[in-house]
């Protein structure tokens, strides 16, 4: 079988840069509610590592370790979490923030000195789990979005 | 004549830019500040969040994200919808 996927030099710098990506899209993620950034973009990020992947390696590397059945589900557990999230402050409204400042164990804490600070990981009630839900599942969305449509395009190629 | 209906074309769209241009207001001083500076004052407090824009798009406009959210999940089914044929001529 022919090997798809680029050079020698491609390849193997992927290998170093492909971490170095996952751990920049998971900080962004997980720092989002103290630095620029979100569950939008850390996604978007991490998905750039799946596209890279993809691109280096070509469909038949990856074959058998990214499977997109389990991205798919992944991505519904991200949505259904998000959705859970905003229906915890029903009681409210929809969406309403009833974990913050409730000094409760899981980012209850609050902000004690105001204006410019670096901030409290620890807190913002519900802010930071939301941006782990849509994190999980734009990356995961993306990623699925990638590896179906080179999947498909390679076997037009082929027929 | 097409280039003159162009060219007219052209001189309308342009004076109507400039018309609007002419009534901006200087750069910093926006005409209705009163949404900001109730996020600016009062995200710290209420949400315990440093990051404004965060605390906007996932506190305040929580519902706009899910519509988001859901632009998305229906662009993910749809391609799997396009590409299912494929897949099914791969088993």
């Amino acid at each position: 079988m022919k090997e798809q996927g680029m050079s020698v030099i491609v390849r193997t710098v992927t290998r170093f840069v492909y971490a170095l990506i996952l751990i920049f899209g998971f900080y962004v993620i997980m720092h989002g509610h103290l630095t620029p950034g979100g569950g939008f973009q850390g996604g978007a990020v991490v998905a750039s590592a799946f596209a890279l992947l993809l691109v280096a390696f070509g469909s038949a590397g990856i074959k058998g370790r990214l499977n997109w059945h389990w991205l798919q589900t992944l991505e519904e557990i991200g949505a259904i979490a998000f959705l859970g999230l905003g229906f915890l402050g029903i009681g409210t409204a929809f969406f309403y923030n009833m974990m913050a400042n409730s000094g409760g164990f899981l980012f209850g804490k609050s902000i004690e000195v105001l204006g410019s600070n670096p901030g409290v990981l620890n807190a913002g009630g519900t802010v930071p789990l939301m941006n782990w839900a849509v994190g999980l599942k734009v990356m995961t969305g993306i990623a699925c979005i990638v590896i179906v449509m080179l999947v498909g395009a390679k076997k037009e190629e082929t027929e | 004549m097409r280039k003159v209906l162009l060219f007219t074309a052209f001189l309308f769209v342009s004076a109507f830019l400039l018309m609007g241009v002419t009534e901006m207001r200087p750069f910093g001083e926006p005409a209705a500040s009163a949404m900001d500076d109730y996020f600016i004052e009062n995200t710290q407090t209420e949400v315990a969040v440093n990051n404004i824009v965060t605390a906007v798009v996932f506190d305040y406009r929580g519902f706009d994200t899910l519509g988001e959210a859901t632009v998305l999940f229906a662009a993910v089914v749809c391609i799997l919808g396009l590409f299912r044929k494929l897949k099914e001529d791969e088993r």
